[in-house]
């Protein structure tokens, strides 16, 4: 276990009228080189969580282990754990401010206090992973297109090589070329630097596209953190707590309401198109 | 045929921050019929926005003309007029609601027009029921999520008694909750009022719920018919890299595998023809 | 920015609350010149009553008042040791080193202090009760009789109308900007005075920029709704008086008269 979370409690604006529970009760376990689908709708706690585990927010009650080491001890140093557990917020191109997209990218290498040579060698590295092209490095962040933003954003993260990466809806709001860009990127990102994965959303094509565990979130508590095809197959309690189950999973789920047996655990569309094919060709040959 | 929004032979470009020329649109031709809903589909960048804004004179054409029943965007004394006539819901919720109490934004924009007091409330009550927010028209703005505040802004909208509502990507900030509050609020728009609906947007799942497609790249139209016609053209929609509904994709791809069925949009669709497909082996 | 309780609007449901924001507006300010011209401890006391009697009635936990002073109670503690010592007259109580402090003395750093803790309830308690749309609309009421001297009286209440609306929308924005440069290890608590500088620029220049996003896309979007400055503009709601305006402004009154003859006959 590289993160864990013993009773987890947030509670916003506490003893005033708009008093909040954000987090309740929160106990998890996150291991290494896991691919973590992070799922719930906005009000969740989903995204109150993964503040905490970079100690950006400090729990009401509870407490959180990066390496079996409690974060609020009074010796710990805090702002090193940043650099290990990376945070990409949402939108993170708003964040955006160097004159150029490698000072941009060397922000958070800078602020570890590396030498030049070694934040110009992570910039590139940063840059490269989530495919900026070189000479774009050069440019004021500002000129960058939408989705060209969001991966120098997600670069400046990067560029720190946390062991933990968090991202927080990093495809929202982009087109189908972006979001497939993204996802892709982080797949291999995490095969080819055996790192840590945590990924923010309330896509469950998303989710079910990447990530090999999911822990989905409602009313600020852990409502299912299993493998992503052990949740996926509970497709009708997520429709309950008001989560959009991708189509296939849908379809898969009416075959078996007609009568049709299909297994349950189908939420892709490779994975669907094998299993109907085989259904199919075999039905047909009979 | 009677026609709302006519674009004729329009070409718009602008100048980016290196001082290039982009032509976002070039020879663009399109009309829309009063009282239809129309989605317009496109990736980033495929000239869609720019549409939006063009119909509503934020934008006036380089060259060709646009015209709101008859109305010249490019003449001064007609925007007024146009604005009336269409309605825009933009992309950001936050920032296209101007004051921090639900109702009094409602009201905003029938007291630029001028109406009565006492009118602009019944307008802002009905709008408010219509859109689901009356309960928190006394609610402060900034409070709301995402998909609340995009409701109020259309309400906003349906307090102006526009002929049509143009949505430029009204969910792409929403969360799922959001998204399906949004197109419930447009679908019941449409079914009530009749008002034209243009959508701009590049979620599959929301265009197909119009009666009409248009598919945008690079600022020119490469389809434009019912959603059945355009869906089924899945290489050339992936080609200009949008997806084509999952029900679709799984149909289209069981196609190729040699396995004959027909397209398909929802999941009803694709679950009758594969039990159908199923039952005859 | 979780003590920010000075200022702002607590939704309850009371008799002030739903009083013109007018007359809550004027009447604060009279309420505020009564303190201040109440001159012996009886003028004083009646205030405080009066003042104790309208936080009931506005329903809002007097917690939150005692808050307000929360943030004020260091420069009231200051006015007052500074009248204490600086006060001289017939009277010397003691004195030690070279300072010497009088029972006038005394008695002026305690009508400072109540006047100011008073100050600050009857501000809060306009802010508490009056949403802050409300407020705009009664300084643009107040001030149109301006427009006739050619002061466009409707830009100002429509600038204040929008920063209203976007005061929560900055804040939380600068928040969320300043997790996302402290999670890229910005340090913003330590270091010298030039590097706490330094340190401001990753958040000002995204929140800059962000400004202007908003204030651009927030123009077109009045744009399409028509707005084209105050003429020919109506409003939903127009201000209307009712009896509980007259029943504030009675009880003012009476405060009023009954300040004016304590201070001169006692």
């Amino acid at each position: 276990m590289i993160l864990q979370t013993e009773n987890l409690n947030y509670v916003y604006s506490e003893k005033t009228p708009f008093e909040k529970t954000a987090v309740k009760n929160v106990n998890i376990g996150i291991g290494e080189n896991d691919f973590i689908g992070l799922i719930g709708h906005t009000g969740s706690g989903k995204s109150t969580l993964v503040q905490h585990l970079n100690g950006l927010l400090k729990p009401t009650s509870g407490k959180i282990y990066f390496e079996g080491k409690n974060i609020f001890d009074k010796d710990y140093d805090l702002n090193a754990l940043r650099f290990k557990v990376g945070l990409v917020f949402q939108y993170p191109e708003y964040q955006l401010f160097d004159e150029t997209v490698e000072k941009d990218i060397a922000f958070g290498p800078r602020n570890m206090g590396l030498s030049e040579e070694e934040i110009s060698q992570r910039v590139e590295e940063a840059a490269h992973i989530v495919g900026l092209k070189p000479e774009l490095l050069s440019k004021s962040p500002f000129d960058l297109s939408g989705g060209e933003k969001r991966r120098a954003a997600i670069a400046g993260v990067i560029a720190m090589r946390p062991r933990v990466l968090i991202l927080d809806e990093p495809t929202a709001g982009l087109d189908p070329v972006g979001r497939n860009r993204i996802l892709e990127m982080l797949k291999n990102y995490r095969q080819e630097h055996n790192t840590t994965v945590i990924l923010v959303s309330h896509s469950m094509e998303d989710v079910a596209q990447v990530a090999d565990k999911a822990l989905v979130m409602n009313k600020g508590e852990v409502f299912m953190y299993d493998t992503v095809e052990k949740v996926f197959s509970h497709g009708e309690e997520l429709e309950k707590i008001g989560l959009n189950v991708p189509y296939v999973t849908k379809i898969f789920a009416k075959l078996r309401a007609n009568g049709v047996y299909v297994p349950t655990d189908v939420f892709t569309l490779d994975k669907a198109e094998k299993v109907l094919l085989k259904l199919l060709k075999r039905e047909g040959k009979e | 045929m009677n026609t709302l929004i006519k674009a004729e032979k329009v070409c718009f470009s602008f100048k980016d921050e290196e001082e290039n020329i982009k032509q976002v649109l070039k020879d663009f031709d399109l009309e829309i019929e009063k009282g239809s809903f129309v989605s317009i589909l496109g990736h980033n960048g495929s000239g869609k926005s720019t549409l939006a804004r063009l119909f509503n004179c934020l934008h006036i054409p380089d060259s060709g003309t646009i015209t709101v029943e008859g109305l010249d965007t490019s003449v001064e004394e007609n925007v007024f007029d146009i604005r009336n006539k269409i309605g825009l819901i933009f992309q950001n919720p936050d920032n296209q609601i101007v004051a921090s109490i639900v109702e009094e934004d409602v009201a905003f924009g029938p007291e630029n027009l001028g109406v009565p007091p006492k009118e602009i409330r019944e307008r802002v009550d009905e709008a408010l029921k219509t859109v689901g927010m009356y309960d928190y028209r006394r609610h402060e703005t900034h409070k709301l999520s995402g998909g609340q505040k995009q409701r109020v802004a259309i309400a906003g909208i349906i307090a102006m008694q526009p002929d049509c509502i143009i949505f430029d990507e009204p969910t792409a900030m929403l969360d799922p909750k959001g998204r399906a509050d949004v197109m419930k609020t447009i679908r019941k728009l449409r079914k009530e009022s009749g008002k034209t609906i243009v959508l701009i947007t590049h979620y599959m799942d929301e265009a197909v719920q119009a009666d009409r497609v248009v598919v945008m790249d690079s600022g020119k139209i490469i389809a434009d018919d019912v959603p059945q016609k355009v869906f089924s053209k899945v290489e050339l929609l992936k080609s200009v890299g949008l997806d084509v509904p999952q029900p679709t994709e799984l149909c289209y791809r069981l196609q190729k595998d040699g396995i004959n069925l027909p397209d398909v949009l929802t999941v009803d669709e694709c679950v009758k023809e594969l039990m159908k497909k199923i039952a005859e082996d | 920015m979780k003590d920010l309780t000075f200022g702002q609007y607590l939704p309850y449901d009371s008799f002030i609350h739903k009083s013109d924001p007018r007359t809550k507006l004027l009447l604060t300010l009279g309420l505020i010149v009564t303190a201040f011209v109440s001159f012996n401890f009886y003028s004083l006391g009646l205030v405080i009553v009066f003042t104790i009697m309208a936080m009931i009635v506005s329903k809002v936990p007097i917690s939150f008042y005692l808050r307000s002073l929360k943030s004020i109670w260091f420069f009231v503690l200051l006015t007052a040791v500074l009248n204490v010592i600086y006060i001289k007259g017939d009277n010397l109580l003691f004195s030690f080193w070279i300072i010497k402090v009088y029972a006038e003395g005394i008695e002026k750093a305690i009508f400072i202090a109540i006047r100011i803790a008073l100050l600050i309830f009857i501000s809060s308690m306009l802010t508490y009760t009056t949403a802050p749309t409300a407020l705009t609309d009664a300084i643009e009421r107040l001030l149109s009789p301006l427009m006739k001297i050619g002061i466009d009286t409707h830009m100002f209440a429509m600038m204040m109308t929008i920063a209203i609306r976007f005061i929560p929308t900055l804040i939380e924005e600068t928040n969320k900007i300043m997790s996302a440069q402290k999670a890229r290890g910005a340090n913003m608590d330590s270091g010298s005075l030039l590097s706490r500088v330094k340190a401001i620029i990753p958040i000002l220049i995204p929140l800059l920029i962000s400004s202007v996003r908003r204030a651009k896309e927030l123009a077109d979007a009045m744009e399409c709704r028509c707005y084209h400055g105050g003429k020919g503009r109506t409003r939903m709601n127009s201000l209307k008086a009712s009896w509980r305006d007259a029943v504030c402004t009675l009880s003012a009154g009476l405060l009023l008269a009954g300040v004016i003859l304590l201070n001169v006959f006692l």
